[in-house]
């Protein structure tokens, strides 16, 4: 099931929007492509990042992925607790695998909601 | 098995030199001196012999063992080769040596070889010049894309895209990225490129193309004229990845058919042992109007017959080497095509070839090949038909090691789901061959019967199965003090 | 044929089955104008034949001679059992160890190399291996571009100057810039590169000893550098590492080196080895392949190549680096040569090279018009400089068997007269002595 309670990109990230702060991570069905991750590269606090922009990475045994960040803004958090378990993302994408939060320095666009997602993720399946 | 680093014993002797003056180490300053020791272990000569030995038998080799990987041309290495590389008249020369004034009539045996063995490489592949000094295949490609930057370069042009077709070996994109190009990908149709998809990326920013043929699935690149007409309008450069030139000795030549620049692997075509990850060698060779971009130095012979260095190439890309290419390696690839001659690179591709297909067809009542024609040197299965019901590639790979196999490359190219590459070589016997295919067999019933016993494969090696996550999670990459 | 076992009848068997009448017929799509325009090689040769060919080519080289040649590469004792054990077939006809439960041995040495290369540079972590020392300077260097994502690399005239030429070669076609901070008769001026070093530089990279010899303590300029955010690197000669203070001590982030010292033969020019260092923080950016210690399903101590994900089979154009192929047995065998040398025996052979070098200095400085390019302090190579033209020296001496060294004009303007030379734990006190006594004749 994906979350409506946020927004998605074609690459496979998701925003929650609350207010003027997006949490941001990726879908299950991204990590679930990627196999179990070894490795996150987030940004760090204070970056910017822009939307459509590559801001980092994930890696698994197989594969490598960018990240491409769904919005515009300054990095507030990241989620520390990855760089020691990165199968966070993996067994709680939407909840405890979160990755970073962006203070919005502009209105988010472009994003695609759930129902759309979901199209988007079923035409990528092989 | 314990690391060398846990037989250490405290004041156990190794092989030492004999001991220098007691106060020699005052002869460096006291505040440059090394701190901590290096804890490297104290083990005597039979301690260090017990244990590399016994490290050995945990390895396949050829040696030992049918290698049947799909692009990398595991053929017996002779070794008569090895005898050749190791005479002390080439082992003891100092690559300087021919750098002094007047010492180059040290090393005229040694300037012989490379520029002999360069000659041979220009005759086999149809190319104006050959150059030793890339130290591997991928070098190679990085030293050819180099090359093909130099000449748009030297033209006034600035061209940014180099184009590879998907089915490319991952060193391709690689290689053209550190050469500064941006890799654009085209998508391959019935497995080979397809001219109406390279025209379509054509355009003057378009450096150049890099492919093999024949390519990763085995197959033959029958639009290569089209290609290369497409390319020569616009002056881009066609590179060949010789990763795959087995096939062909003897039977076409990668100059004659219009590529510009060729890269060899002289550790899969011409037999120089892998030795479990290199040293390999990656000699590249161009057409005439490349020739001046070409890495320095070159080996020139005089009228006298003296053989010397030149460094006199303005154009050159410069140096890719530290000196003349991996020299060892090279001696080998030398004293290989010297024993084989003509009739003997040709019947090695011809018989290359024909093992392929003798597997491919042995097999294919029992794996799916995509691609179900005449292959050349190597063909692609997949076992997507066995993976539906839970024996994936991976699977029949590690069953396969139990059987004393090395398995065939698995998961490359990636066009091709749960794709299994095989490349048996000329070197395998009739009989090797058909054991292989009934071993495979066998496992491909089990795959049906009893899938579980396949997945748990291998069972009968020195490890199981190894969690690669936890590897690459821990990060343990060195012995513990 | 040589090699190739098909009969003629296992030949017209397999035919059979594939379903062609000859072998032509599997080339079918090899057009005529796509066929060879000419294929002249010389007819294959018998193996007795071919090796007495080589024979005769080795014989016409002559490395016989007494040689204070260094610059880089070294002439030391490599035990027996390296050559034994590094030709077990095992080891040298296994294949990269991608299928890692068939390749434990490589497995398992690479994992005790990469532990012996960075205990003996200080440092925490290696790579399997890369193609030489040079290759290796520039794969560091990258690091430090992709780390920093800055493009200036400030550099130390003292380095190799072959490398600095790899260098400039590689990066080409990059957007990188390139800030040379000139020698001082021969020593690193530390100050001149701490001053050039500011917070658009990615790295600064010297050599320890340098190209001349001298001994420096970069302590204070890696400070200064990661003060300014830039990464250290530093390209260090493993033999005296042993008895000299590491790169790690000094605070490097990233340890080249060229192993061919570690049970390497000369070989003129190659296989060699390019070992790879560096901290903790840095170890993504490494290339090239990486093992590590894990378990199997039951449990099992086991080894894995890891961090495969930067490599170029899986992230392709944006991979760390090209590299495929590494130097796998040239690693074996300096793990095998460390092992039988131990700390110990590595230490003598430092020494010995020290003293040798140190007895040699003193022979050719009592010389007339000859003296010791600086004062800096220096291990088991030194630069002179002499009241004659460096090369002639090197003709003359040549011809009459002993190479004194290399004329460091090669690659060194108005270095015409400078010779740079090396010994090692083979150089004998009497050949010194006949050294200096041929090179005093020459400036009589």
């Amino acid at each position: 099931m994906i979350p409506s309670d946020r927004m998605y990109t074609k690459s496979h990230e998701w925003a929650k929007i609350e207010g003027d702060v997006a949490i941001v991570g990726i879908s299950h069905f991204a990590q679930e492509q990627l196999g179990d991750l070894t490795f996150v590269d987030l940004p760090r606090v204070g970056d910017q990042v822009s939307a459509g922009a590559e801001m980092g990475s994930v890696e698994s045994v197989k594969a490598a992925s960018e990240l491409y960040s769904p919005v515009t803004g300054e990095v507030l958090e990241v989620n520390e607790e990855l760089a020691s378990a990165p199968e966070k993302v993996n067994q709680d994408p939407y909840g405890a695998g979160w990755m970073l939060k962006v203070k919005l320095t502009a209105a988010p666009e472009g994003l695609l909601d759930a129902a759309a997602y979901e199209q988007v993720a079923a035409a990528s399946a092989h | 098995m314990k690391t060398i680093f846990k037989e250490s014993v405290s004041g156990r002797e190794g092989c030492w030199p004999q001991a220098p003056a007691a106060d020699a180490a005052t002869l460096l300053p006291k505040d440059m001196l090394r701190g901590a020791p290096a804890d490297l272990p104290e083990v005597s000569e039979l301690d260090v012999v017990r244990h590399f030995t016994r490290l050995s038998r945990k390895n396949f080799g050829v040696d030992g063992n049918f290698y049947p990987l799909g692009s990398c041309t595991m053929k017996y290495n002779p070794k008569f080769t090895e005898t050749a590389a190791a005479l002390p008249g080439f082992t003891r020369l100092h690559p300087l040596l021919p750098q002094l004034k007047g010492a180059g009539r040290f090393c005229q045996g040694a300037l012989e070889v490379i520029h002999h063995l360069e000659q041979l490489l220009c005759e086999i592949c149809g190319m104006a010049a050959f150059t030793l000094h890339p130290m591997a295949g991928a070098h190679g490609e990085l030293t050819g894309a180099m090359i093909m930057a130099a000449y748009h370069r030297d033209k006034g042009r600035k061209r940014t895209k180099i184009i590879c077709p998907d089915s490319a070996h991952g060193t391709n994109p690689a290689s053209a990225t550190i050469a500064g190009f941006e890799v654009v990908n085209i998508p391959s149709c019935d497995g080979i490129v397809d001219p109406a998809e390279l025209a379509k990326v054509m355009s003057d920013d378009v450096a150049g193309m890099m492919m093999t043929c024949p390519n990763t699935l085995g197959l033959f690149e029958k639009h290569l004229p089209e290609i290369v007409s497409i390319l020569r309008a616009k002056d881009a450069l066609l590179y060949y990845d010789g990763a795959n030139l087995n096939a062909i000795l003897g039977k076409m030549r990668v100059g004659d058919a219009g590529f510009d620049v060729v890269h060899l692997n002289l550790h899969k075509t011409f037999a120089t042992p892998h030795g479990g990850g290199g040293p390999g060698s990656g000699p590249v060779g161009v057409s005439e109007k490349l020739v001046p971009f070409l890495p320095i130095s070159r080996v020139k012979k005089l009228e006298d017959g003296q053989y010397f260095l030149d460094y006199d190439q303005p154009k050159s890309i410069g140096y890719v080497a530290p000196f003349y290419g991996n020299f060892g390696v090279a001696l080998k690839a030398y004293a290989y095509i010297l024993r084989l001659g003509r009739e003997g690179l040709t019947r090695a591709s011809e018989n290359a070839v024909l093992a392929a297909n003798y597997l491919r067809k042995r097999l294919e009542k029992n794996l799916e090949v995509p691609y179900d024609r005449v292959c050349m040197h190597e063909f692609v299965a997949s076992a997507v038909e066995q993976a539906k019901k839970g024996v994936r590639a991976l699977d029949i790979a590690k069953a396969l090691l139990d059987k004393g196999y090395h398995a065939p490359t698995v998961y490359f190219p990636l066009i091709v789901k749960e794709a299994i590459m095989v490349e048996p070589t000329e070197t395998e016997s009739k009989a090797t061959m058909d054991q292989f295919v009934d071993d495979l067999i066998a496992i491909l019933e089990q795959a049906e019967s009893d899938p579980a016993a396949v997945q748990a494969a291998p069972v009968t090696l020195p490890v199981k199965r190894l969690d690669e996550t936890a590897a690459a999670r821990n990060m343990e990459l060195t012995d513990d003090l | 044929m040589p090699f190739v076992p098909h009969t003629p009848e296992e030949i017209r068997e397999m035919l059979a089955v594939i379903g062609v009448a000859s072998v032509e017929d599997l080339f079918a799509e090899i057009a005529p104008e796509m066929r060879p325009k000419s294929f002249d090689l010389p007819s294959g040769k018998s193996e007795m034949e071919v090796l007495a060919h080589l024979e005769r080519l080795a014989g016409k080289n002559v490395s016989g001679q007494v040689s204070f040649l260094g610059a880089g590469f070294y002439d030391h004792h490599v035990p027996a059992a390296v050559d034994a054990l590094t030709s077990r077939g095992e080891f040298y006809t296994a294949y990269t160890p991608y299928q890692p439960e068939a390749s434990q041995g490589t497995l398992q040495a690479i994992f005790e190399y990469q532990t012996a290369v960075s205990r003996l540079l200080g440092m925490a972590c290696a790579n399997a291996s890369v193609y030489d020392g040079g290759t290796a300077l520039f794969e560091a260097a990258m690091m430090a571009v992709r780390q920093t994502k800055r493009r200036k690399l400030v550099v130390c005239e003292g380095l190799n100057p072959i490398y600095r030429v790899m260098l400039g070669s590689y990066t080409a076609n990059l957007d990188l810039e390139f800030v040379t901070v000139s020698h001082r008769q021969g020593r690193s001026d530390l100050a001149g590169l701490a001053q050039a070093v500011d917070d658009q530089t990615a790295a600064v990279l010297v050599q320890s000893p340098n190209f001349f010899g001298c001994l420096a303590d970069y302590t204070a300029l890696f400070q200064a550098a990661r003060a300014k955010g830039a990464v250290s690197v530093v390209s260090a000669y493993p033999v005296l590492q042993s008895v000299l203070k590491t790169p790690g001590q000094m605070g490097a982030d990233v340890a080249v080196a060229e192993g061919q010292s570690l049970g390497l033969p000369l070989s003129f020019g190659g296989p060699y080895l390019g070992i790879m260092t560096c901290t903790k923080e840095m170890i993504r950016q490494m290339p090239g392949r990486i093992v590590g210690r894990t378990k199997d399903l039951d449990g099992r101590t086991g080894y894995v190549l890891t961090l495969q994900a930067r490599e170029q089979h899986i992230r392709r154009q944006k991979a760390t680096s090209n590299i495929c192929s590494n130097q796998a047995l040239c690693a074996l065998r300096a793990l095998v040569h460390l092992c039988l040398l131990g700390e110990e025996g590595l230490k003598r052979t430092a020494l010995l090279s020290v003293e040798r070098a140190h007895y040699a200095a003193e022979r050719l400085t009592a010389l007339p018009g000859v003296e010791l390019m600086n004062d800096a302090p220096f291990g088991n190579e030194f630069a002179v400089r002499l009241p004659v033209n460096a090369f002639e020296v090197v003709d003359a001496l040549t011809a009459r068997g002993y190479v004194p060294g290399f004329p460091l004009g090669r690659y060194y303007q108005g270095l015409e007269n400078c010779l740079l030379v090396a010994c090692t734990e083979k150089t004998g006190k009497e050949q010194i002595g006949i050294l200096a006594e041929m090179l005093g004749g020459m400036l009589a």
